[in-house]
């Protein structure tokens, strides 16, 4: 017996031991599984998050805010959702850390050391809105599957970084380029070293835009491991996974990107609207761009009671994709009426906007408050679940928290 | 040199000799000691197939309530073939948090077999399916839910 063989066998039958079952076909297993069962971590000291966040999934990583966190104008880590879809990178040594620029559509292959990048390139800060692209997906019937993040897989953090547009130009781009597509050191679930977790990107238009960056901080330091350390493209107001982290690699390709998540049904919706658990072939399902109009109520946390005369403020922000939120509105009456809030202008495009507004209740009982943004092109949140898609993406319906007034 | 002499010297050498044989088994002891708190350190072990010992809680399929504490997932038949098959590579709450149907099920499992590395699983296919959805079934929830277990608390403006 070869001892790799024999290795593997006893790691199995150890497994056994400890789980008090053989696995059934584990000989198929591949090597270096840990079974989940050999695992337990603390995600919120290990990720520094807020002990209020949700866990939804711990293999890989899936943690959403709730809605009364994400109350900061800027994002702090503590609050941030992480979206994972493999495990988390090891071992990370930022002096050795590079970043290829190839495919078929650049002039020459160049490769840039984190150094180079710092040094040679105009560093840029934006507020940038991230959304995941499922975020809402709890809230499908028939159910959507994947991770039900409720509301709270978003955020709004400063990034600091150079254009990826300053690096494509200084690399030398041909003309036929139409996508550009990353890939990151993430390992994929099966620890499967030949399979790439994530390979997402953007068509050429967004890559070239002043906010699509490569950062190396967020709100001001090192970004966290777990949101992307060292480098991350950050391409807000689209589906985070368009933001990929742990990025070494970006290819400009000659024709829509093809990697793992932009294929098949990931971050796709059907071109044409289908009925709800109506069946779409992958050919009429279109990849997500600009995320849609969203807003949320970040004060006060859902369930305040106040006293018969007093009047509650309320406050959230809004977002609108590539768009600017123009209107904010709240109803207290299930959308019978709804009246203005006040809303800022971004910080900078694609950063979400702050409103807030004070309320006064008719009488004592059971409200609903309920936020409203309207966008650019005259889009508004829908007070419904807008339409079913196979994924459950790009809910955006209305946020309402719950008041009682006695 | 007296006979008491002669003694006194003998006794010294046996001294000097289990001081030696007890200074080496101080070392001995003390370097073992190290080694198992610092394995790595005679670089032994640095081979990455060995097969490490992990300590574990006793009894690790516990189940209580109905519920199987390692992974949260009721217990019922089934349960030990969707622990062995559906949490070597994501978590159960992966499972637990999708309600589809038995179509939606295999439809998935093919789907992870076809892009994810899952193995074949054979005639336990069936029962596995038949867990997941006869104890995680579909819920209607319509075009919108009630706003259901909120958390009261007095607001003081």
């Amino acid at each position: 017996m070869k001892r790799r063989d024999f290795v593997k066998k006893t790691t199995l039958s150890s497994f056994a031991v400890l789980i008090g079952t053989e696995l059934v076909f584990g000989s198929q297993m591949l090597e270096g599984y840990t079974p989940l069962a050999l695992q337990k971590t603390d995600p919120f000291k290990l990720f520094d998050k807020n002990p209020e966040m949700i866990v939804l999934n711990d293999k890989p990583w899936n943690i959403e805010a709730q809605t009364h966190l994400l109350d900061d104008k800027i994002t702090p880590n503590s609050s941030m959702f992480v979206r994972n879809n493999g495990l988390l990178p090891k071992a990370i040594d930022h002096r050795t850390w590079t970043l290829t620029i190839d495919g078929e559509s650049v002039k020459n292959e160049k490769t840039y050391t984190l150094a180079e990048l710092k040094s040679k390139f105009e560093k840029h800060t934006y507020q940038l809105t991230i959304e995941c692209g499922g975020n809402g997906r709890n809230e499908f019937d028939p159910p959507a599957k994947g991770n039900q993040w409720t509301v709270g897989a978003v955020h709004c953090a400063s990034w600091s970084g150079v254009r990826l547009r300053d690096v494509l130009e200084d690399v030398g781009i041909k003309s036929n380029a139409v996508y550009i597509g990353f890939h990151t050191i993430d390992t994929h679930l099966s620890n499967d070293p030949n399979k790439e977790v994530i390979s997402r990107g953007c068509p050429m238009p967004k890559a070239m835009q002043d906010e699509t960056i490569l950062a190396f901080q967020m709100n001001g330091k090192d970004i966290p491991l777990i949101h992307g350390y060292p480098l991350r493209l950050v391409a807000g107001g689209w589906p985070a996974s368009v933001s990929g982290k742990w990025v070494n690699r970006i290819s400009v390709r000659d024709k829509i990107h093809d990697g793992p998540k932009m294929t098949g049904a990931s971050y796709k919706v059907p071109c044409d609207p289908i009925a709800p658990g109506e069946k779409v072939r992958d050919e009429d399902m279109c990849i997500i761009e600009s995320m849609p109009v969203k807003s949320l109520i970040t004060y006060p946390k859902s369930g305040a009671i106040i006293k018969k005369g007093t009047s509650l403020n309320i406050r959230g922000h809004a977002w609108a994709g590539e768009l600017e939120v123009i209107k904010m509105e709240y109803s207290i009456d299930f959308g019978s009426t709804w009246k203005t809030d006040t809303i800022e202008k971004p910080s900078n495009r694609l950063a979400w906007q702050h409103f807030s507004t004070t309320i006064d209740f008719p009488k004592p009982g059971y409200y609903e408050v309920w936020a409203r943004a309207t966008d650019s092109n005259g889009n508004a949140q829908p007070m419904i679940v807008p339409g079913w898609n196979p994924k459950g993406y790009l809910n955006n319906a209305s946020h309402r928290i719950a008041v009682k007034v006695k | 040199m007296n006979k008491e002499e002669a003694f006194r010297i003998h006794v010294k050498k046996v001294y000097r000799i289990l001081m030696l044989i007890f200074t080496l088994f101080v070392f001995t002891i003390g370097g073992l000691v190290y080694y198992i708190v610092n394995p790595d350190s005679l670089g032994f072990n640095s081979s990455k197939e060995s097969v490490a010992v992990i300590p574990i809680e006793v009894d690790d399929d516990r189940i209580e309530n109905g519920i199987h504490l390692k992974t949260g997932l009721k217990d019922a038949d089934g349960l030990m073939l969707v622990v062995n098959n559906c949490t070597n590579c994501h978590s159960s709450k992966l499972v637990t948090q999708n309600r589809m149907s038995t179509e939606g099920w295999n439809a998935t499992i093919k789907w992870m077999q076809e892009t994810q590395n899952l193995w074949d699983l054979g005639r336990n296919q069936e029962s596995i399916v038949n867990y997941l959805v006869t104890n995680y079934p579909p819920v209607g929830k319509g075009r919108r839910m009630v706003l259901t277990d909120v958390d009261w608390y007095e607001l003081e403006n």
